[in-house]
């Protein structure tokens, strides 16, 4: 099992015919994810080739949905299409199966385009949204697995460990370092590092929570607002597994965004400091060193009875 | 991207939003005409930095260090102290509890019709991360610090939030206005006030207006006596506009270079340089080489599209820090390939002369192929797999402590 999507999940690509889109669709069929068709409005009834399939084109999230039984799509658009293209998908899985699952990789979307849209999936329940500005979504199975990505496949392993995080490599860096101590991951999230996303980190330690196949979790936050506060909270209440986390941005000069849109101390808050006391008072087993992820994990797992050494 | 004031209250003005006349200058003589012109005994002569803090702000000269003025936003009585205040000003540096030390050039001044104020208050729009949406908060503690006011007096600050979908109710403007005590037709003033600059922080993609002090005349309307407005980057595409409100001058020159090749950089007072894809790991970077008791000397993330001319700009731009003594390069492949990068290195290194000792860690794509074009090449590097060994690499060869 995994969280939210799984080696038979149906997907479609959302800006397939573009290069990123028709890039990473490659890259997601290679590992073994079920791509099933995409939407490029005006090029509907063409067809893409993918390796070892050839996939229909759609103009539009309802046609291809209703058409082919997607159940998630992956969003490769331009940002200034973005907002339309999250909405157009959470209609349509709304209407059509009464939910469903949008990974937006778009990086630079203007902020109150995402308040407007995480307002109008607020109004879809069962529609959830990853991203937008993350590396995607991965489940490893047995033998490939289910990517709804831009990560690089092949550095994860089915295994038992859960990764939240808000930024990309970093969240690789976590995975290898999860493969360094001999552990797989159960699913790897990359919520992404805008200030307005859809998906936070309570949603998935909620989800990780309830998956038996998750035994542990990685949590990665970063400097800039008061998500990573919010779910120490909710964890000290509601999370029962082994929980690592870490917070990047210690030494962040304050009132400077680093990079990620949301990644910025301002009016002197949102500080990593702040955000590794929140962690360590709901009992998070926290790495202050990010290079030592991996061998917090190993002694959290061993403490819990998890693993022998 | 952050305005002037002066901007800032064009804006207001065209959005209806109460602001007292003034005039923008950049000389003395123009300082004096304003003064003319405004027909107002009692002006400010406000000094326009991007940086708050200006009233308690002192101004030194820009050569000598010497005092020239305390306090960066002056009352004028008479034509004589608008001249002397806008001399004290303009072409000095004005350091505020914002700027920093090394303080701010100004270049820009305003000078502002006088008000007869009755009352101060603080009025602020902002993005609410947690609560997705706009979030306005309001005061009666004006002219005052808000985070200290935040601190002290919480209750002092009022909240209403705009609903992303139906937008502002009547009935929260005139909440707001209660809950500043306001009445009669400073009340509606308020309300008035309100709905415009919720427009405003709409139609132009805002991400903050604050105005500190707001003010209540003693004729009893509110006026926009402050104006800071900042903008939202990623929605510049639709707002063409912005581009001639742009102050180059107030940016770092070497982060709006970075900017111009994909990088995003921001500086640090450390002497390790670090080259690093995508903008956690490259926090995380710097996290590590403090903790192996270094000090980074740059954020630097080239970002997931980057290629052999930003990779070539990147080494540039870190190479031009007097202080540097290694840089550290950590890539995680995905996209990227390690040992793309790895020929970029080597002839940025080339291109560039390269002089200090180089640490590169490659990891995920490629990264063995990277690994091996590097210890195969001329350029001496240290090349690890690890984070850690990077971290601990890097502080070693430059002397330092990695204990």
């Amino acid at each position: 099992m995994s969280i939210w999507i799984h080696e038979d999940s149906k997907i479609l690509v959302q800006g397939i015919t573009g290069s990123q889109g028709m890039f990473h669709a490659t890259r997601m069929v290679e590992y073994g994810t079920d791509i099933i068709g995409g939407v490029t409005p005006g090029k509907g009834g063409q067809s893409v080739d993918l390796p070892g399939r050839s996939v229909p084109v759609y103009d539009t999230m309802t046609e291809a949905v209703s058409d082919t039984g997607g159940e998630a799509s992956i969003i490769y658009v331009p940002a200034r299409f973005a907002a339309s293209a999250i909405m157009e998908a959470a209609d349509a899985f709304h209407e059509l199966n009464g939910g469903g699952l949008i990974v937006c990789i778009s990086e630079g979307i203007p902020t109150l385009d995402m308040v407007r849209v995480v307002a109008h999936i607020g109004q879809r329940p069962g529609v959830r949204l990853i991203g937008p500005n993350c590396p995607g979504i991965i489940s490893p199975g047995e033998s490939g697995g289910c990517k709804v990505g831009i990560m690089p496949g092949y550095i994860h392993t089915k295994g038992r460990v859960g990764i939240i995080s808000r930024s990309g490599t970093l969240t690789y860096e976590a995975v290898a370092q999860t493969m360094g101590v001999g552990e797989g991951q159960s699913t790897c999230i990359g919520i992404g590092g805008d200030p307005i996303t859809g998906t936070g980190f309570i949603d998935c330690l909620a989800a990780f929570e309830e998956d038996p196949e998750t035994e542990a979790v990685v949590m990665i936050g970063e400097i800039g607002g008061t998500a990573e506060e919010d779910a120490a909270e909710w964890v000290a209440e509601n999370f029962s597994k082994p929980l690592v986390g870490f917070v990047a941005g210690a030494t962040a000069p304050p009132g400077k965004r680093m990079g990620h849109a949301g990644a910025i101390i301002s009016g002197g808050k949102g500080t990593a400091e702040e955000k590794f006391a929140a962690f360590e008072a709901a009992g998070i087993h926290i790495a202050r060193d990010p290079s030592k992820i991996g061998d917090v994990l190993l002694d959290v797992l061993i403490e819990a009875g998890l693993r022998e050494s | 991207m952050n305005i002037h004031e002066y901007q800032g209250k064009a804006l207001f003005r065209e959005a209806g939003v109460a602001v007292q006349d003034g005039v923008h200058c950049t000389s003395v003589e123009q300082a004096l005409a304003a003064y003319d012109s405004l027909g107002s005994e009692v002006v400010a002569v406000k000094s326009q930095i991007h940086a708050g803090g200006r009233g308690k702000g002192n101004l030194y000269s820009s050569d000598s260090d010497d005092l020239v003025m305390e306090g960066g936003v002056k009352i004028a009585s008479s034509r004589e102290d608008v001249e002397e205040y806008a001399s004290n000003i303009l072409g000095h540096t004005l350091v505020t509890k914002q700027t920093g030390p090394s303080g701010k050039l100004v270049n820009n001044l305003y000078i502002e019709a006088g008000c007869a104020i009755a009352h101060e208050y603080y009025l602020a729009l902002l993005i609410d991360r947690e609560e997705n949406s706009v979030l306005i908060m309001a005061s009666t503690e004006g002219g005052m610090d808000i985070e200290e006011v935040a601190e002290n007096t919480p209750e002092a600050i009022h909240k209403t939030w705009v609903d992303p979908i139906e937008g502002l109710h009547d009935s929260q403007k005139n909440a707001l206005a209660d809950s500043l005590g306001l009445s009669g037709s400073a009340h509606a003033s308020l309300v008035e006030m309100v709905g415009q600059l919720v427009s405003m922080f709409v139609d132009r993609d805002c991400s903050m207006i604050e105005i500190n002090p707001l003010v209540k005349t003693e004729g009893d309307t509110m006026v926009a006596l402050d104006s800071k407005v900042s903008f939202d980057d990623n929605a510049s595409f639709r707002h063409p506009w912005r581009a001639g409100l742009r102050d180059l001058s107030e940016e770092s020159d070497i982060e709006v270079r970075a900017r111009a090749h994909g990088l995003s950089y921001v500086d640090l007072d450390g002497d390790i340089g670090c080259l690093v894809n995508g903008a956690g790991l490259a926090m995380a970077t710097m996290d590590v080489i403090k903790l192996y008791g270094g000090e980074p000397a740059n954020f630097l993330d080239i970002g997931g599209g980057a290629d052999r001319e930003s990779i070539t700009a990147a080494f540039g731009i870190i190479l031009e820090d007097p202080s540097l003594e290694g840089i550290l390069v950590n890539v995680f492949g995905g996209i990227i390939r390690c040992d793309m990068v790895a020929r970029c290195i080597i002839e940025a290194s080339e291109e560039k002369g390269l002089n200090v000792p180089l640490v590169v860690r490659f990891s995920g794509t490629n990264h063995k192929e990277g690994k091996e074009i590097l210890d195969s090449c001329e350029l001496e590097t240290i090349t690890t797999s690890t984070l850690a060994e990077a971290g601990e690499a890097i502080v070693k060869v430059i002397g330092g402590d990695s204990s």
